[in-house]
């Protein structure tokens, strides 16, 4: 009974947020609406007992959304809307409609029950944790390994772009030995 | 109704009542204890030893007028204080706080209503206390945005700053405790640690220890790290527009999490609410929680402001190697 009610509020109102994040045209909105709709769907972690999930989907996504944050912050006047130049209404909504109908029809295919069950079954006096990393460690190694890889390649990646100039600081430098160059 | 949901009930408002009413006595300890090292008084006019000072500004803050600015965004401006205090809130719902008990049958209405000792009690705990104060940050973040002003900006441009910084220290510094004791749980972490002094974990892991308490301290923005709201730089940062209720949810949200920290340590650090000696469990984790609140206030007393780039400077380059270090040292000792 409450999970029932629990589910719907939390389908509801993720739907509803992420139609904000479309939708709207002020930047603020959008990434707040992202921001909870993330947050909310942990609550169906948290509903279907996968308690490590929903914290990692927490952790996660409330980092990687403050960093779209500051991006925000740079690029946009945040308390003002935004004009969007789409050149074809049209385009927009066949694309987006199309896409849409494409991941309804790949994830709700397998309708009836019979043909959705769990490729590996959880270990049985486990706690939630310890099923994660059982699977992880086992089944699921190399692709995981593969995907520590690629995030390593990734961060150093992102390293050597940004840290040309590591060394120095701006906020030390007088402010006579700052030149326009340093700035920019 | 089940017994259980009608003590789980009573637990919640029990505690929303008491760590509201902790934040505005918190205000009253900080001022005092900061008056007491810095050689001055402190609040001392308005009843005994100024201790109704807290009733005052209690009644100053609920009936000043409620400034939205002009240009704001008005709905995310009154959004954001609710998001501190709120998570602040859900963070202590999977903290355990005192025993459980029954209230006696005696009692009319709620009689025999089972009070537990954790709201929610989750498996995974710790990952979840943490992760709900770091969503705890989108608080400064949307009241800077929101509000027009560029202080304000500032202000949450730091809290993003902050937030990168700090979190990767909060979650490596807190993972070799759990590799020790091979849970998430806090209650796991307070029977682990049963056997007296000895055994507390922060024997066993004096770094991690160190490094949480740093990293709680730019969490709970306290200060060598509250570039939120450094007076000295940008007025008052995330809070320059705010006025009022609002402004006072702001900071029941902080005196919360540094309530909420102060726990933290004392569960996955220091031995938890184990008996201690001859002083009952309860009250060993209540002075060990004070401790810790007294900790911040000390520091706060002692220490001046760091820049942000001081902070990101401390947080990638020196305490991230160490946190990675001790987890390797940990797993190695762990895994002979």
């Amino acid at each position: 009974m409450f999970e029932q009610i629990a589910f719907y509020l939390f389908s509801i109102l993720t739907i509803g947020l992420f139609l904000v994040t479309v939708l709207s045209n002020n930047i603020l909105y959008a990434m707040t609406s992202l921001a909870s709709g993330m947050v909310l769907i942990s609550g169906f972690f948290f509903l279907s007992g996968a308690d490590f999930l929903g914290v990692v989907q927490l952790i996660v996504y409330v980092g990687a959304v403050m960093a779209l944050y500051a991006f925000g912050m740079m690029f946009f006047n945040v308390t003002k809307t935004i004009k969007e130049n789409n050149t074809s209404n049209v385009l927009v909504f066949v694309l987006g409609v199309s896409i849409a109908l494409l991941m309804v029809i790949m994830f709700a295919a397998p309708i009836s029950p019979e043909v959705i069950f769990a490729s590996v079954q959880p270990e049985p006096n486990t706690t939630n944790p310890e099923a994660v990393g059982l699977v992880l460690f086992t089944k699921y190694l190399v692709p995981f390994e593969v995907a520590a890889v690629m995030l390593l390649i990734a961060m150093i990646g992102g390293i050597i772009l940004a840290g040309k100039k590591m060394d120095q600081s701006l906020t030390k430098t007088d402010d006579e030995n700052i030149t326009q160059k340093d700035i920019k | 109704m089940d017994a259980l949901v009608i003590g789980t009930i009573i637990k919640v408002v029990l505690v929303l009542l008491v760590v509201s009413a902790l934040a505005g006595f918190g205000t009253y300890i900080e001022r005092k204890v900061l008056a007491f090292m810095q050689r001055r008084l402190g609040p001392a006019h308005v009843g005994p030893f100024g201790l109704l000072q807290i009733a005052a500004d209690g009644i100053k803050l609920f009936t000043k007028e409620d400034i939205i600015p002009q240009n704001a965004n008005k709905f995310i401006f009154s959004l954001a204080p609710v998001i501190t205090a709120a998570t602040a809130f859900i963070a202590l719902s999977a903290v355990p706080l005192f025993p459980t008990f029954v209230i006696p049958e005696s009692l009319p209405l709620i009689g025999g209503a089972i009070v537990p000792s954790i709201i929610a009690d989750v498996n995974i705990g710790i990952l979840f206390v943490l992760g709900m104060m770091a969503a705890g940050l989108y608080g400064p973040l949307l009241a800077g945005m929101a509000q027009a002003n560029k202080w304000g900006i500032l202000g949450s441009a730091r809290t993003a700053v902050q937030f990168l910084s700090y979190e990767v220290v909060t979650g490596l510094s807190v993972l070799a405790p759990i590799m020790v004791v091979g849970s998430l749980s806090l209650i796991d972490f307070n029977n682990a640690q049963t056997g007296g002094v000895g055994s507390w974990l922060i024997w066993q892991q004096p770094i991690a220890f160190i490094l949480f308490l740093i990293a709680g301290f730019a969490e709970t923005n306290r200060t060598p790290f509250d570039l939120l709201e450094h007076e000295a730089e940008i007025i008052s940062g995330y809070v320059t527009e705010y006025s009022g209720l609002r402004w006072g949810m702001f900071f029941i949200g902080e005196y919360a999490n540094m309530f909420t920290i102060s726990l933290i340590a004392a569960i996955v650090f220091c031995g938890g609410y184990g008996d201690l000696g001859f002083i009952p469990g309860w009250l060993a984790l209540l002075l060990k929680v004070t401790f810790f609140f007294f900790l911040m206030l000390w520091v706060r007393a002692s220490w001046p402001h760091i820049r942000p780039d001081q902070l990101m400077w401390l947080c990638w380059k020196v305490l991230m190697p160490l946190a990675v270090i001790n987890i390797v040292i940990t797993g190695i000792v762990v895994m002979i």
